[in-house]
């Protein structure tokens, strides 16, 4: 089972340029069946074995692809991910960073009622171990188990993975949401997910400073969880006041420490790892894996 | 994207919001000779700083003639301001602004921004203007209307009406709100900004609506189609630091602890500083290198690092995805070579190409300390800064 994708999930790639060509090969040398590629000037050639097409609608048609990861740079990204939605794909992950918080704000509304479900941007992607790779993660650090991981960083998830694979717990899907202040799929969407999924019995989440969207899952949390969650709040010594690398993550008019997002997971019942070196340890514990 | 108070304010006249009339200068001859053309009977002084508070501060001040406008730029200009947002050193102000005074009956609050909760623009209005806006959400929340505006629709004539209700305006004020907002909307949109705060919006004795002060934010991933905005930066008001890593495309924040740091991505960067914590020593920057880091920017970022002297040890922690830690190695060996780095060096790499990595560094015969995982780097780093 696993969330938002498996070894059946037929990948497009939106943005066939330097990076998007390097991240295809990649996906498919972990298994990944990717079926095509979109990019203008570019359809009716084959790029490593991969045909590209010239919109997602005649790739859809062609190919039977059912999700997509966006390479597409910033100022046509929004255009792509409504191009994804357009075409009816299951699952859109949007890996651009730097989209204009207007693009995506109106983006956003227009995908309301929306099949597609988009993940991203400024995202590392989607990862179920052993079957499917979407985006840009190392995928050979993860390795199949009972853990759902979801993030709002790239870098800081790997290195949550890491530790639970080291201490030998696999995970069932490992996504990164991204740390933009408007994004697709957020904490709660994850957590409802991850608690319908069979599969994932415990998760972690990794999240940082700017916004409530840790308030928010810490109240979904006490309102509809029933399985164990570990957490971890990056930025817990940033300074008020400044962006911290991600577009969303500052401290802003009061609102958005680390102190007040730990607190509200903690009386939510969610282990919450004081050290970002312990997050494994501290799901392990939690949830009574070994 | 901060921009100055006179900055916004011609963006406001460009677009048809009101704000009172007003010249910039650089000098207190300039000063005296803007008050003499405005020619109303009392003029205003203002610092032109990227910080709020300027008043308290001594940086606004009212002028009766012209010459005391001239006296007040010459106590302004290269002072050094202090706010309870510019730190206790304060900010040399470069320029003033002088502007005709207001006949004030009352001051109103606006926003513009980006409500990260329901994801729709949100006019933030208030009738407590001239006021911490921040405390008056604490103290009296029943006191700020906020109008949600749905992105794809645009601001509608009624929640004009709704705000100019909040506000408590008449039926004349109203409509002339109408045109306020409906042009700073357009503002909003059309150069992508981040916020627009009008702190006070001021009701004049004639009954007309007026932008006393500005404060404009822009989106820095929109700065690309705005090249007029983009223009608009002011380097001086920058942190140096900041503004170089910005020309190397590498997200700094200088803090005030020992050990310096090198991370690959925000949020591991931000981990990274919460572990030297955890471990009892104290972070010197926030830096993310990026998805990109390559040799070049290695070199870059620790000639960063090492402007500042409270650095004692530097802690590059890199996990690959994207990155190879073979390329990041051969950065290192190369930045401590040429830079002749003397402060301890511990290095974790993990991830794509790690073991390549971790064997150039090995045979560099360079002193670097490496570590394994995240909580040896902590302690490593730490201890070496404090010269254990």
């Amino acid at each position: 089972m696993a969330i938002l994708a498996n070894k059946d999930t037929k990948l497009l790639i939106q943005g066939m340029g330097r990076m998007g060509q390097f991240h295809a090969k990649l996906s498919i040398e972990y298994g990944t069946q990717v079926v095509g590629g979109v990019h203008p000037g570019k359809g009716g050639t084959t790029i490593d074995g991969i045909p590209c097409f010239e919109t997602v609608e005649e790739a859809v048609e062609k190919t039977g692809a059912n999700a997509s990861v966006i390479f597409v740079p910033p100022p046509g990204a929004a255009d792509a991910i409504l191009e994804a939605v357009d075409a009816e794909l299951d699952l859109t992950a949007c890996i651009t960073e730097g989209i204009p918080a207007i693009d995506m704000a109106k983006a956003k509304r227009a995908m309301r009622g929306k099949k597609t479900r988009l993940v991203g941007p400024n995202c590392p992607g989607v990862v179920v171990p052993e079957q499917c790779r979407i985006g840009i993660m190392p995928a050979q650090i993860t390795r199949p188990g009972p853990v759902g991981v979801v993030s709002r960083s790239g870098t800081l998830t790997y290195e949550a993975v890491d530790q639970l694979s080291r201490l030998g717990i696999g995970q069932s899907t490992c996504l990164g949401i991204g740390g933009d202040p408007v994004i697709g799929t957020n904490f709660v969407d994850a957590l409802a997910l991850f608690e319908a999924d069979p599969e994932t019995e415990a998760i972690v989440m990794i999240g940082e400073i700017g916004g409530s969207a840790e308030e928010e899952a810490a109240q979904f949390v006490k309102d509809h969880m029933s399985k164990p969650v570990a957490a971890f709040i990056a930025g817990q010594n940033a300074p008020k006041g400044k962006r911290m690398g991600h577009a969303g993550a500052i401290i802003a008019g009061g609102k958005g420490a680390a102190s007040d997002k730990m607190a509200a997971l903690e009386a939510a019942g969610v282990a919450v790892s004081l050290s970002p070196a312990k997050i494994g340890e501290t799901l392990a514990a939690h949830a009574g894996l070994k | 994207m901060n921009v100055h108070e006179y900055q916004a304010k011609e963006l406001f006249r460009a677009y048809g919001v009101a704000v009172p009339e007003g010249e910039l200068a650089t000098t207190p001859a300039e000063a005296e000779a803007a008050a003499k053309r405005l020619g109303t009977a009392v003029t205003v002084v203002k610092a032109q700083v990227h910080a709020g508070g300027r008043g308290k501060g001594g940086g606004v001040k009212l002028a009766k003639s012209p010459a005391e406008a001239q006296q007040h730029a010459s106590d302004i200009l290269g002072m050094q301001l202090v706010t309870h947002q510019t730190g206790p050193e304060g900010k040399l102000v470069r320029k003033v602004y002088v502007e005709a005074g207001s006949d004030i009956a009352r001051e109103l609050y606006l926003a513009f921004t980006l409500d990260r909760a329901t994801e729709d623009f949100a006019i933030i209005a208030s009738t407590e203007g001239g006021m911490d806006i921040e405390q008056v959400a604490e103290n009296t929340p029943d006191k700020i209307h906020t109008e949600f505006i749905d992105p794809n629709v645009g601001l509608q004539s009624f929640q004009v009406k709704k705000v100019a209700r909040a506000l408590e305006l008449d039926a004349p004020q109203a409509k002339k709100l109408e045109t306020f907002l409906m042009a700073l909307y357009r503002l909003y949109v059309e150069k992508d900004a981040s916020l627009i705060e009008i702190n006070p919006l001021v009701v004049t004795g004639d009954g007309d609506l007026l932008a006393l002060d500005g404060k404009l934010n822009f989106d820095d991933n929109a700065l690309f189609r705005h090249p007029d905005i983009a223009e608009m930066r002011d380097p001086d008001e920058e942190d140096e630091r900041e503004r170089a890593a910005h020309e190397i495309d590498l997200a700094y924040v200088g803090l005030d602890g020992s050990v310096g740091c090198m991370v690959n991505g925000a949020g591991l960067a931000m981990a990274t500083l919460d572990m030297i914590t955890v471990c009892g020593g104290s972070p010197a920057n926030f830096l993310d290198a990026g998805g990109g880091a390559d040799k070049e920017k290695v070199k870059e970022a620790f000639k960063l690092i090492l402007r500042d002297e409270n650095v004692k040890a530097i802690l590059v922690n890199i996990f690959g995805g994207i990155v190879r830690c073979d390329l990041i190695a051969e950065g290192v060996v190369a930045a401590a070579g040429e830079l002749g780095i003397e402060v301890p060096l511990v290095v974790r790499l993990q991830g794509t190409n790690a073991a390549e990595g971790r064997k150039i560094l090995a045979e560099s015969g360079l002193d670097i300390t490496s570590a394994e995982t995240l909580q040896e780097a902590g302690e490593r780093a730490v201890a070496a800064a404090k010269g254990a």
